[in-house]
């Protein structure tokens, strides 16, 4: 019987450690699985006795490369739990944060992890030799989110600007000015990443997925709205745990987020855009228009140049929200401790990030669970793998490993949020 | 002719870990091109996955060690090191997943996981210089970028790397802050925390929460008295140095002082 093994023993530009096993037998794939390898942090035992006040400066360790997403997601569950509502230029200070999060992080995606599986390099330092220009432009990019991140909350990495209710410190209107240059620039630079990553060369595939992202119906998602899907999902965060599930799958020790009752499904940067398409910016959808994107995109493969079109919405967004912004009477609306419970879930860069926290009177934390973005994709990055690869066995081992690795990907899975949270396969065989 | 000049080679590894550290490097948006001009990126998974096996001038690393494998990994990746250079509070001290220092990992497991009986780590989170000697120590959660260069740049040019070990007031007063403890009664760790920062919690509003972990000979009974009268109970206190440098022995030891 032939049989043929494709291992990726440690897969690079990814965050975290995982790696993938996909097995061929007699001309077809037998089993294609994604393991995580990363040491658990236990973060919801931690989390447990420790004050309402100090999750999201404990959760924004979870990840260094989405903090922002583990800051919000957590003082929204919070806010719930204590009864109380930001609005007003504090939330839009925290859409401002949140456009910088997703500039940077997809501009770390699409330029240095996932364009050279696109061009055939090994990184993004490889691609400098020959791309020296596109690289530049990616470099650039990022520098512009990050200087929104690091102006709001002090910060690029763990800002210390966030707390429930608001901000330590709200931004001066003119602090916010040159800010707005750098970003004009970016535009431009995103604008110009929309053609380009949709004149990269895409394997032609597609999956009939269920799509599952926040819909807000008035705004592009990043901290509010229902969960939704396009098969009919509409819920509020309160009631994830009545509608999906962790699941243990028999050959690996992974959880996989499914439906209840079961069925996959993609959350993220393609979820998102179709399922709030018309909520982007008149110039995002434009954009996407332009670069051959129709308003529904099934192929992983084109996610690129999703995440360029979501770059080009953020930097519009945050110079809309900058050109509106006055000043807050005060940075944060005051927060008294009791006893509760709050569910909240926002739009990470790498797609949903649900909380839920339960409170005793003093504020302590009696129970914390958290189901990052990445453990939900598990599952579909895995049938990607079973029903992608196929197509590809004539390649040969390293070009087919290569392929692999760009179908997981698609996903910019972000193993280091999600191994705390999966039961781990510590098969190390 | 002239000989190829040498590139040293650099390395970074991860442990247990957020991957912020090893980020703030791909932070450096302005130099990583320049940096990767004047050293070769022998292994850097995050960035590449092109490796090259064998030695290392320079190895940056991020994570604290909390399985039996990492335990030995560490070790070999000292043989393979000319300098190793820790990066972050989890290298440095043993992280924020070092609060299970003080509890039971196996109640923590069976609190996260359906079936802790498949996790295999250790009952405690520990610095890489509990394990394999280490040439220096980058502290912060995260680091800070600035200082990440100059760590590369100072081993690149065979010097020590400035990095002063004094408290974040100093940088509050080089910085000309108000001192938000003293003006507003905001309860503040940096008389006792290493400075690196550059002072940023106060300078926005905020005391400082130890990120950077205890400066080099702290006195912290006298501020936790002061905290004491600022209102903070025995709980509180205990916790403020239990956070993402919580097994540092200054912080340890102070919060063993305090709680229930």
């Amino acid at each position: 019987m032939a049989r043929r093994t494709i291992k990726v023993d440690y897969l690079a530009r990814v965050e975290g450690e995982g790696g993938l096993k996909v097995v061929v037998r007699d001309g077809k794939v037998a089993s294609a699985e994604l393991n995580i390898f990363e040491p658990p942090r236990f973060f919801e035992a931690f989390l447990r006795g420790r004050a309402f006040n100090e999750a999201p400066d404990i959760t924004a360790r979870i990840c260094g490369i989405c903090p922002v997403a583990y800051q919000m997601s957590a003082v929204h569950a919070m806010e719930n739990a204590l009864g109380i509502t930001v609005t007003g230029s504090l939330r839009d200070l925290r859409r401002l944060i949140y456009c910088g999060e997703w500039i940077e992080s997809h501009a770390l995606h699409i330029y240095m992890l996932h364009a050279p599986d696109f061009l055939g390099y090994e990184g993004a330092i490889d691609m400098a030799r020959d791309h020296g220009d596109v690289v530049r432009r990616g470099l650039s990019l990022k520098q512009a989110g990050n200087e929104i991140v690091t102006l709001l909350g002090g910060r690029e990495i763990h800002p210390i600007n966030v707390r429930i209710g608001g901000f330590y410190r709200a931004p001066r209107k003119r602090e916010l000015a040159p800010l707005a240059e750098k970003l004009k620039w970016a535009r431009d630079a995103a604008l110009e990443t929309v053609r380009w990553s949709s004149s990269l060369d895409f394997p032609e595939r597609e999956r009939d997925y269920t799509f599952v992202a926040l819909r807000h119906g008035k705004e592009y998602p990043f901290n509010e709205g229902r969960i939704s899907s396009n098969r009919g999902l509409d819920i509020a965060a309160a009631e994830y745990d009545d509608h999906f599930e962790e699941t243990h799958v028999e050959r690996s020790t992974a959880l996989h987020s499914r439906f209840k009752g079961g069925g996959t499904y993609l959350t993220g940067p393609l979820a998102r855009y179709n399922l709030n398409f018309d909520c982007l910016s008149p110039l995002a959808q434009d954009a996407a228009r332009e670069a051959g994107l129709e308003r529904n995109c099934s192929n992983p493969y084109r996610s690129i140049v999703v995440r360029a079109v979501e770059v080009l919405y953020a930097c519009d967004e945050a110079l809309r929200i900058i050109s509106a912004y006055e000043e807050p009477d005060r940075p944060a609306v005051p927060v008294e401790p009791c006893a509760g419970s709050g569910y909240g879930a926002t739009e990470a860069p790498r797609g949903l990030l649900y909380h839920h926290y339960r409170l005793e009177s003093d504020g302590l934390i009696a129970q914390a669970r958290i189901v990052p973005p990445t453990s939900q994709n598990q599952a579909s990055i895995e049938e990607d793998l079973a029903s992608y690869i196929g197509d590809f066995l004539d390649l040969p081992d390293d070009e087919l490993r290569h392929r692999c690795e760009q179908t997981v990907r698609n996903y910019d899975p972000c193993i280091s949020c999600s191994a705390h949270f999966l039961r781990l396969d510590l098969d190390r065989g | 002719m002239v000989a190829a000049r040498h590139r040293p080679r650099l390395a970074v590894w991860k442990f247990a870990s957020c991957d912020g550290c090893q980020l703030s490097l791909l932070d450096c948006e302005d130099e990583l091109l320049a940096m990767a001009a004047a050293v070769e990126i022998a292994y850097f998974p995050e960035a590449t996955r092109g490796t090259i096996v064998g030695r290392y001038d320079i190895s940056l690393v991020e994570g604290s060690i909390t399985t039996p494998h990492d335990a030995q990994r560490i070790r070999d990746v000292r043989q393979r090191s000319r300098v190793l250079v820790t990066i972050g509070a989890c290298a440095t001290s043993g992280g924020i997943q070092a609060l299970r220092n003080f509890a039971d990992v196996q109640e923590y497991a069976s609190v996260v996981y359906a079936r802790p009986e498949f996790i295999n780590t250790l009952a405690s989170s520990t610095p890489i210089a509990d394990h394999v000697p280490v040439d220096f120590e980058l502290r912060g959660c995260p680091i800070n970028k600035r200082q990440a260069l100059e760590v590369i740049s100072a081993y690149l040019a065979t010097r020590q790397p400035v990095t002063p070990s004094h408290s974040v007031c100093i940088e509050c007063k080089l910085k000309g802050n108000v001192c938000v403890m003293v003006a507003h009664g905001t309860p503040c760790l940096g008389p006792v925390t290493h400075a690196g920062c550059g002072a940023l919690c106060p300078s926005y509003d905020r005391g400082c929460y130890g990120c950077y972990g205890p400066k080099e000979t702290p006195n912290a009974p006298p501020l936790s008295q002061r905290l004491a009268e600022l209102g903070m109970d025995e709980c509180t206190l205990q916790r403020v140095y239990r956070s993402f440098n919580a097994n540092a022995e200054p912080f340890r030891e102070e919060s063993e002082r305090h709680g229930p």
